[in-house]
């Protein structure tokens, strides 16, 4: 901003220069041509954006204060959910001299870094008959040892660390984020293994159980690394957990690897024998081979962890250090005042990225074209991006202008970001005598196709085809993540009331309450649509910590070839 | 200050009684020098030497060849052994095949050993020292004793005689007056000693010594010697010329000792009447020119603070550890005295200009930093430098030390690392000056005396000028109270460990926005557990970041719990700067594995970092608790028990030997030596097991 008054008071001072000494024109041959300078900080000063937002108006204070309720919410909810399970299984689990989950996973990353967890909300009021606090099992991107990984944390205070289908999408949707981003995976496993009252959907389909393995068989076979710290029981199924990774490490008389149990070995065969000498940590690491490493305790086994990590031999990528970006010019917390709850309030969509990038600086791309699609080139924390973000309904125009920006950013390799607020494309006469169905395709196609890590962050709206072309989950994000006040649906509550109407079905107020809250963000969350719901003011942390996984290690860029845009 | 008027005719009588001579002697200057020394005194003498446009060849030995002293000059020579220092005719030799005019002998080795002064004269090198006769005779103590009583100079009143005769030995105690000391002669560490106050009690007293004596090592022949309840060591340094000049260039108090070695020193003695300095001035003079001495010297005396009454101890014939505080008063350089004296040169200056230099310059002390642990009756600690920090120099601070960073003190020869010598126009003000040099003085890696110091410079009878050679037993618990740490001092700790391990790792983490908070929730924090001798258990510290340099701290154990929110503290190393809610305090911590120093707020904290649950068990290390370690590097001496025997807590099991000091290993528990792993003269590393006892139920 400072850039700017200062150019300005410099152009009114040459002009009055100008002013007071005329100068008589030049003879015609003598007339010479020359390129002016242009100070670095005046050239940056076209792309810093401006802001108009004044924390002391009504409007700001009333989203603050709507969005600090919802957020407060949120917050409690969270830190219960990091409890885990009951205090009754939590205090049996530390009398047994057993690290909880959680801080086995602070101990298992490195000093001074941030753990990115994964959708803590998943599983929550999913099951009537049960609390399954984070699913059962914790999933995120943590630094260790210099390396990136996936970490995969089962939670033994939560139903004995049973897998319920949550359990089991969870653990996928954590595999699946490992094998686009090339993240190491270490999985702290302390499992009872299948919930069996819910086997039908937990073991028999495609993304089941099974496929845990088949993903740590392709993943290993992709030289993604597979390390297994077994703390716990690894029954049946869940035995495959160690014995298809890469390297395991088991605590001695904690960890128990069996395909069947004591008590169903007795039937089967009728041999009676200790779960120790079946499948304790000194018999696989001594006799068996079934594992690498055995340790004394959480502790011992997290630093033997840590040592496997570190002789992965892993690739390090050079990131931008600290001195080369700057925080952004506006303040990311007033984000609260100007996200809403209510989403039909338009948002300043330019207001939200110049609290998200490096120093609010934003080289915008067709600005005035196609405006209700915000299109730009911008930094965060010095990673290069392209940002596509929804100002408005998408017309043909707009998606055009998308479909354009991605094909530049996939010819550059510059990864994408979505911020997404969209009700849907323009419908009516107009917009469909311009082909908004084949100019919205062509965005779709792009999205589709792009091969640059993308990354969606919906901070309001995501309602119809609106979400495929601003790459909802479908079109493959390495990330999606929600603000709190974001909903999710085909449409909102009250147009999908005005649509049924018009069909001549009646909607009673329960439909359209169960509606109001299955589209809720949290409601997503539970179900695993999205990768978490975030505070406003840590988008740009969050994905600062998306980019470096997709970035950084084993990661290269790769080329995008696109399908046929219908011309 | 001193010039109170009734000194002043009698010092210009001592003046005119001892007019300066000059004589016709030939100066023959000394062009080149080998040091014979070691540390520190080597590098004071090589400092004077080579002002003096001198060339100087240093000595050196195994131990010391990467020693400042050896790299310290162009021409080094290695001796060998550890013990080489005090081979004489090797010293000789070199000096001679080198073509060395002189010869300067430091302090202890070979500096008052007068068979070798006589050698290196014979072999006509230049001893930059007394002759060696004047060592003789003062070497001997009834031999100087005598020569002293002879010179008016008052001895301690004694019967040594064979006489043992109790009514005899009354006779001689009412002759010495009382109170009075009996001891047996071949007694020792208090054994076979009495005090009689009166003449009445002396009787009895002298039967309890000769039966304790008889019963300790089966003699009874006793010495009386008149008993001073309060002594002071207070020493003049003298120097005399070749020309039949004797000065004193001011006296010493030296009683600040701790197992008859000194620590502090001071100059001018505090509380002491100008007749009475006087006179010690005159004894000191009279005592040097009645063995024909040269050069610099030393005379002690021990001052009786309840008669004000002294007497003559014993003369040192070199230059002594503690001359810079007499360079400070005197603003001379001592070591150019001794040069110049054996060069022939008549002295600088007269007593009456040293007596005026005195007067203006105020005071000075010294205080030796000592490689040992107080806390363990100062027993001696070798080991690596490996933080060493000292305080800024200035005309009034000044350092004379032997050692840098990195550098080890071996426990071959003696542990003084530095000597700290700070001046100022006051005592009062010289101690406080003294205080803050300390508080700036950082040694890691080895146990020091430096909290030790600073805790007298806090006490208020040293202040004061009570001092007397028992003060530290006497103010022992004033002295070793155990200072409570503050719980900022365990944050301060964790933060640093933190901070060393990111600014180590800073090339491992790709910055970003890591460290920030990310999500809802409260972020999870990690506990850092420290032991230390201030509290009586562990105590843990959570550290929960929330951004780059924004920390909650909790500091929990030992009847501490605190919370500290919203401490900011920027990651560097070693020293942080951090902002607590009420306070900033700066700490540099010194990590040496699991040992800890911390210095903040001109204290060092020691602490230990505990060790993990699962270490010993993942490590396979042994269970020690039936076995006895040697605390220190050692050579065993004896073993005072048999393998089989059965002992009781405390009982002495091994003497060893380190530091040229006895060391008495005692039981920790009852029960049954099952081995005794090392037999005499076996040399042992710290750690080893000494001492191996059967396990219950065996």
């Amino acid at each position: 901003m400072s850039a700017l008054r200062t150019s300005k008071e410099l152009l009114k001072l040459s002009r009055r220069a100008a002013k007071s000494h005329p100068q008589a024109p030049l003879p015609r041959a003598a007339r010479r041509y020359i390129a002016a300078y242009t100070p670095p900080h005046q050239a940056k000063a076209i792309s810093v954006l401006p802001t108009v937002v004044d924390p002391s108006s009504e409007e700001f204070k009333e989203n603050a204060r709507q969005m600090g309720e919802v957020m407060a919410r949120l917050e409690e909810l969270t830190k219960k959910i990091h409890e885990g399970g009951p205090p009754k299984a939590r205090e049996k689990h530390i009398a047994r001299k057993k690290m909880l989950p959680r801080d086995r996973i602070t101990a298992l990353i490195d000093p001074g870094t941030t753990f990115l967890e994964l959708s803590a909300l998943a599983g929550h009021e999913l099951y009537p008959e049960a609390e399954v606090p984070a699913g059962g099992i914790i999933t995120g991107v943590g630094v260790i040892e210099g390396v990136t990984c996936m970490i995969v944390a089962n939670d033994s205070t939560v139903k004995g660390g049973t897998y319920y289908p949550i359990t089991v999408k969870k653990h996928l949707r954590a595999q699946a984020i490992a094998q686009e981003n090339n993240l190491p995976c270490v999985y702290l496993v302390d499992s009872g293994g299948a919930n069996l009252p819910h086997q039908a959907d937990v073991f028999p389909d495609r993304e089941h159980f099974g496929r845990i393995f088949f993903n740590q068989a392709r993943m290993s076979s992709m030289g993604i690394p597979q390390i297994a710290v077994v703390m716990g029981p690894c029954t049946a199924g869940g035995a495959y957990v160690p014995a298809m990774s890469d390297e395991s490490i088991i605590v001695d008389g904690q960890g128990h690897i069996f395909l069947a149990g004591p008590p169903l070995v007795k039937a089967a065969t009728g041999e009676v024998v200790s779960a120790e000498d079946l499948g304790g940590g000194k018999m696989h690491s001594s006799v068996s081979g079934v594992t690498d490493y055995l340790a004394v305790n959480d502790a011992h086994a997290i630093v033997l962890a840590r040592r496997s990590i570190s002789n992965l031999n892993w690739p390090k990528k050079e990131f931008p250090p600290r001195t080369t970006y700057e925080e952004p010019l506006h303040d990311p917390e007033e984000l609260i005042g100007i996200a809403s709850t209510n989403l039909r309030k338009p948002l300043p969509i330019h207001e939200i990225i110049a609290r998200i990038v490096d120093g609010s600086v934003f080289s915008e791309f067709k600005r005035d074209y196609g405006s209700t699609l915000v299109t730009g080139f911008a930094h965060i924390y010095g990673h290069k991006v392209g940002i596509i973000a929804n100002n408005g309904i998408l017309f043909s125009t707009s998606s055009l202008k998308g479909a354009h920006f991605i094909e530049l950013c996939c010819q550059r390799k510059i990864p994408l970001i979505f911020l997404q607020n969209i009700s849907g494309f323009m419908v009516g006469t107009d917009a469909e005598r311009e082909g908004i169905a084949k100019n919205g395709a062509k965005l779709v196609t792009a999205v589709a196709c792009a091969n640059v890590p993308k990354f969606t962050v919906v901070v309001g709206a995501s309602n119809g085809a609106g979400n495929y072309g601003m790459c909802g989950r479908a079109y493959s994000p390495r990330f999606l993540w929600m603000w709190p006040n974001a909903k999710i649906g085909v449409m909102g509550s009250e147009q999908l009331t005005a649509v049924m109407e018009t069909v001549g079905k009646a909607v009673d107020p329960e439909l359209k309450a169960r509606i109001e809250r299955e589209i809720e963000a949290v409601f997503s969350s539970a179900r695993l649509w999205d990768d978490g719901v975030i505070p406003p003011s840590h988008t740009r942390r969050v994905l600062g910590l998306g980019l470096m996984a997709a970035l950084g290690g084993k990661n290269e860029p790769s080329d995008t070839k696109f399908g046929v845009f219908r011309m | 200050m001193y010039t109170l008027n009734r000194s002043r005719p009698f010092r210009r009588a001592l003046s005119t009684a001892h007019r300066r001579h000059i004589s016709s002697i030939p100066i023959k200057p000394i062009t080149s020098v080998l040091i014979a020394n070691r540390g520190e005194i080597a590098l004071r003498v090589g400092r004077t030497a080579s002002d003096l446009g001198a060339t100087c060849t240093t000595i050196y030995t195994d131990p010391d060849a990467h020693s400042q002293h050896a790299l310290s000059s162009p021409f080094a020579v290695n001796l060998g052994a550890a013990n080489a220092y005090l081979d004489g005719e090797r010293i000789i030799s070199i000096a001679k095949s080198r073509g060395i005019v002189a010869l300067h002998p430091g302090y202890g080795f070979l500096s008052e050993n007068s068979e070798f002064a006589k050698r290196c004269v014979e072999e006509g090198l230049v001893f930059i020292g007394p002759p060696w006769k004047a060592i003789e005779a003062m070497g001997n103590k009834s031999k100087s004793k005598d020569i002293m009583t002879q010179a008016g100079v008052p001895c301690i009143p004694g019967y040594h005689g064979t006489n043992q005769d109790p009514l005899y030995l009354l006779e001689e105690a009412k002759k010495i007056g009382f109170p009075v000391m009996v001891k047996a002669v071949k007694g020792g560490g208090g054994k076979g000693m009495r005090i009689a106050l009166h003449e009445q009690e002396f009787l009895d007293k002298l039967e309890s010594a000769k039966s304790e004596g008889r019963n300790s090592f089966g003699d009874d022949v006793m010495l009386v010697e008149k008993y001073i309840a309060t002594p002071r060591h207070i020493e003049v340094q003298i120097f005399a010329d070749k020309h039949g000049n004797a000065v004193a260039l001011g006296e010493r108090d030296c009683s600040l000792q701790r197992r008859h070695q000194k620590i502090l020193e001071e100059a001018p003695a505090p509380n002491l009447a100008e007749d009475i300095r006087q006179d010690l001035w005159q004894m000191a003079r009279a005592a040097a020119l009645a063995v024909g001495y040269e050069g610099a010297g030393t005379v002690e005396f021990i001052f009786d603070n309840d008669t004000n009454e002294f007497f003559f101890m014993e003369m040192n014939t070199r230059l002594q550890v503690e001359h810079p505080v007499t360079e400070e008063i005197t603003g001379e350089d001592l070591v150019s005295w001794q040069f110049k004296v054996a060069a022939g040169e008549p002295l600088p200056l007269d007593q009456d200009a040293i007596a005026r230099r005195i007067a203006e310059r105020g005071w000075a002390i010294e205080a030796r930093i000592y490689a040992e642990n107080p806390n363990q009756n100062f027993v001696p600690d070798s080991g690596k430098l490996i933080h060493l920090r000292t305080p800024k120099l200035s005309d009034s601070v000044r350092i004379d030390a032997g050692f840098i960073e990195g550098d080890t003190v071996s426990s071959a020869y003696d542990g003084m690392i530095a000597k700290l010598i700070v001046s100022g126009p006051t005592r009062e003000v010289t101690i406080r000056k003294l205080h803050a040099a300390l508080q700036d003085y950082e040694v890691v890696g080895l146990s020091t005396n430096i909290e030790f110091l600073k805790k007298i410079c806090g006490s208020s009878a040293f202040i004061r000028g009570e001092v007397e050679t028992g003060y530290i037993q006497k103010h022992s618990d004033e002295l070793f109270a155990p200072e409570a740490f503050e719980p900022e001092c365990f944050a301060q700790a964790a933060l640093g460990l933190l901070s060393n391990e990111l600014i180590s790792h800073a090339s491992k983490i790709d910055h970003g926005p890591h460290a920030e908070t990310v999500g809802f929730g409260r972020s999870s924090s990690r506990q850092y557990t420290f032991l230390s001798d201030g509290a009586s258990g562990p105590i843990t510290v959570d550290l929960e970041q929330s951004s780059s340099n924004l920390f909650q701290v909790a500091v929990k154990g030992s009847g501490i719990d605190q919370l500290f929110p919203d401490v900011v503290c920027e990651p560097r190393s070693p020293t942080i700067s951090t902002f607590f809610p009420q306070t900033r305090i700066e700490s540099t911590l010194i990590i040496n594995g699991d040992k800890l120093a911390l210095f903040q707020r001109g204290r060092q904290f020691n602490l230990t970092l505990a060790l993990p649950n699962w270490f010993e068990k993942a490590l396979g290390l042994k269970d020690v608790t039936n076995s006895v370690l040697a605390p220190m590097p050692c050579k065993v001496l004896r073993n005072e028990v048999a393998e089989g025997d059965e002992v009781k807590k405390d009982q002495p099991l091994v003497v060893i030997e380190s530091m040229k000091m006895e060391t008495v290993i005692r039981s920790p528990q009852n029960g049954i030596v099952a081995k005794l792993v090392h037999k005499a003269g076996d040399i042992c590393k710290a750690g080893t097991v000494l001492v191996l006892f059967e396990e219950d139920g065996k």
